[in-house]
């Protein structure tokens, strides 16, 4: 991989759902190491822009890279063929994604929910993808809930479990779609302190929030989406100490 | 001051329950009707308490017990894998197996039971023969005599089988349904196969809501094989009724058999209250929920070490 490369190339990229047009034209890189933050009004498409990244939903014009490698196609003499299920597979196994409402394994212990995907996906024997489970729970502050069902735990104990699980797989780009949204106000500042933490260690982000002051700190660049486009981008600390757009202001108004 | 107090003295509760008269006579007249029930059953002479009593381990009718048995778990397993099966065909995004799958529920919910018996039993006058070869009139590479291979058990274990099938397609695809798509989604994203996720996230989740019906439909099915005595299927009823043609005990030979069904479905009914109690692992009932809540937990919950984590090994 070009050092020079983005971790996230998104170029042109439009979506639809039926009539309604929600990504209408994007253009967005991510480079590797960094903290992209998208903050917008609910409907502005960024959750979905994010899905898209991971393929949980298909694009219906335009192109997304990850680490160099075309998301769902591959390109062979000239036309564009779409990916195997288990070639799209092999692909998703190097981005994690936090989901806004964690959807853990319910069945599963907290320890298990991350032994998971190693043990099943990519074949670590028990024991190894055990202590690796270990170590991650003790990363975001879990160690002594290892073996609580998801139902057993507070809402900021499960989404950091989530990460955990993300985690695992040794992702190279992480997808945060929402993570604090669901969360009761107290239990918000747990989980933003795993992924300043995690941000700290180089791990390349793209994260869908509404928290401004975590976007501030940690971010690397904001983006601000309204209707399906890019309004406004750039050095986090600038765009919302000084928003260029009528759009962001009313925004940062609401959020605040 | 004298809310500390208040707080401190004991207020136990002692109450007086009312009293229901309307209640109390209700269960006077139950408890009436169920002894002069028992009484007449006790006392009628036409029942032959002694001739049940001699059948209920009769070599012939412990035999047809265990034909029932075997006729009951077998179809419930094969009609389990094909309601799995069409279940997972019908939720499929290609319309010519979904159609496939519902032709088949349609067709197998829509006839009875006793008529599929009867035509799986006589399916040699349709088909004599059965071979396995090239379709659409090829060449065979192995035939069997349909009269030789169907036997009254295997017509019976077809029939009951794919009959079962049909409703276990209905039980299996609602509980495939009610899991949350979020975990489909989750379980995607760490890179499963479909395969993977169906097998490891989304069908655990399902059985959840799939055996309490597939535990009713157990119990449904050990009474259901005795429509099998229409083609002399050998079991519980088959082996009554031809040990009442001979010996004319109509009633008791009747009595015996129910006892063993009752028997039966009386297992199975605890059977299935244990393999609930296994697949609501992780559940939490609301009651423990609001206990949890109620008596909190030894605080025992450490933030997330401040300092940066140490960073990923060079590259």
């Amino acid at each position: 991989m070009n050092a020079d490369q983005p971790m996230v190339r998104i170029r042109a990229v439009r979506k639809r759902f039926g009539s309604l047009e929600v990504l209408k034209g994007i253009d967005l890189d991510v480079p590797a190491g960094e903290v992209v933050c998208v903050v917008g009004p609910s409907g502005s498409g960024k959750s979905t822009l994010l899905r898209c990244v991971n393929r949980l939903e298909t694009i219906d014009s335009g192109r997304i890279w990850v680490n160099g490698e075309l998301m769902g196609y591959a390109e062979r003499g000239g036309r564009l063929h779409s990916l195997r299920p288990h070639e799209l597979s092999r692909q998703r196994r190097g981005i994690g994604m936090v989901f806004q409402r964690f959807h853990l394994f319910p069945h599963r212990t907290a320890i298990e929910n991350v032994m998971e995907g190693p043990v099943t996906v990519l074949g670590t024997p028990a024991a190894q993808a055990r202590r690796q489970a270990e170590e991650l729970l003790d990363r975001v502050g879990l160690a002594d809930r290892a073996h609580h069902y998801p139902a057993q735990l507070s809402g900021g104990q499960q989404q950091r479990v989530a990460i955990a699980r993300s985690l695992a797989m040794r992702p190279s780009l992480m997808l945060f779609d929402e993570p604090t949204s669901a969360l009761d106000p107290e239990l918000v500042q747990e989980v933003l302190a795993v992924m300043r933490d995690l941000a700290a260690t180089g791990m390349t982000m793209m994260v869908v929030t509404h928290e401004m002051n975590f976007a501030r700190e940690v971010g690397d660049q904001l983006v601000f989406m309204d209707d399906g486009v890019i309004v406004e981008r750039g050095d986090p600390r600038e765009v919302l100490a000084a928003p260029r757009h009528e759009r962001l202001r009313t925004f940062l108004g609401q959020v605040q | 001051m004298t809310r500390e107090k208040a707080a401190d003295a004991e207020l136990p509760i002692e109450a007086v329950r009312p009293v229901r008269p309307g209640r109390w006579l209700g269960a006077a007249v139950a408890l009436l009707f169920l002894v002069w029930l028992a009484y007449t059953i006790i006392v009628n002479e036409n029942l032959h308490w002694d001739v049940i009593v001699a059948y209920l381990a009769d070599g012939r009718i412990l035999g047809g017990l265990w034909v029932t048995i075997q006729l009951t778990v077998l179809s419930m397993a094969i009609g389990l894998a094909l309601g799995v099966l069409a279940a997972v065909m019908q939720l499929s995004d290609n319309p010519v197996l979904r159609g496939t799958s519902a032709l088949y529920t349609w067709f197998f919910r829509g006839t009875p039971l006793l008529v599929q018996l009867i035509f799986w039993f006589n399916i040699g006058l349709v088909f004599p023969t059965f071979a396995i070869g090239v379709p659409f009139g090829g060449p065979k590479l192995i035939e069997w005599q349909a009269n030789a291979v169907i036997t009254p058990f295997t017509a019976a274990l077809l029939g009951l089988a794919i009959n079962e099938g049909a409703y276990m397609a209905e039980i299996v695809r609602a509980g495939i349904r009610s899991v949350d798509p979020g975990q489909r989604e989750a379980a995607e994203s760490l890179g499963m196969s479909h395969r993977q996720v169906l097998r490891r996230v989304v069908l655990p989740q399902a059985m959840r809501v799939i055996i309490p019906p597939t535990g009713n439909q157990f119990i449904s099915m050990l009474k259901t094989t005795s429509m099998v005595s229409v083609i002399a299927g050998a079991e519980l009823l088959t082996v009554a009724q031809r040990i009442y043609l001979g010996n004319f005990e109509v009633i008791a030979m009747l009595v015996v058999a129910s006892i063993w069904y009752l028997v039966l479905t009386t297992i199975a009914s605890v059977g299935q209250h244990f393999i609930e109690k296994r697949f609501e692992r992780g559940h939490v009932r609301l009651s423990s929920r609001v206990r949890r809540n109620l008596s909190p937990l030894p605080s025992r919950e450490p933030l997330p070490s401040k300092e940066p984590l140490p960073s990923k090994e060079p590259s």
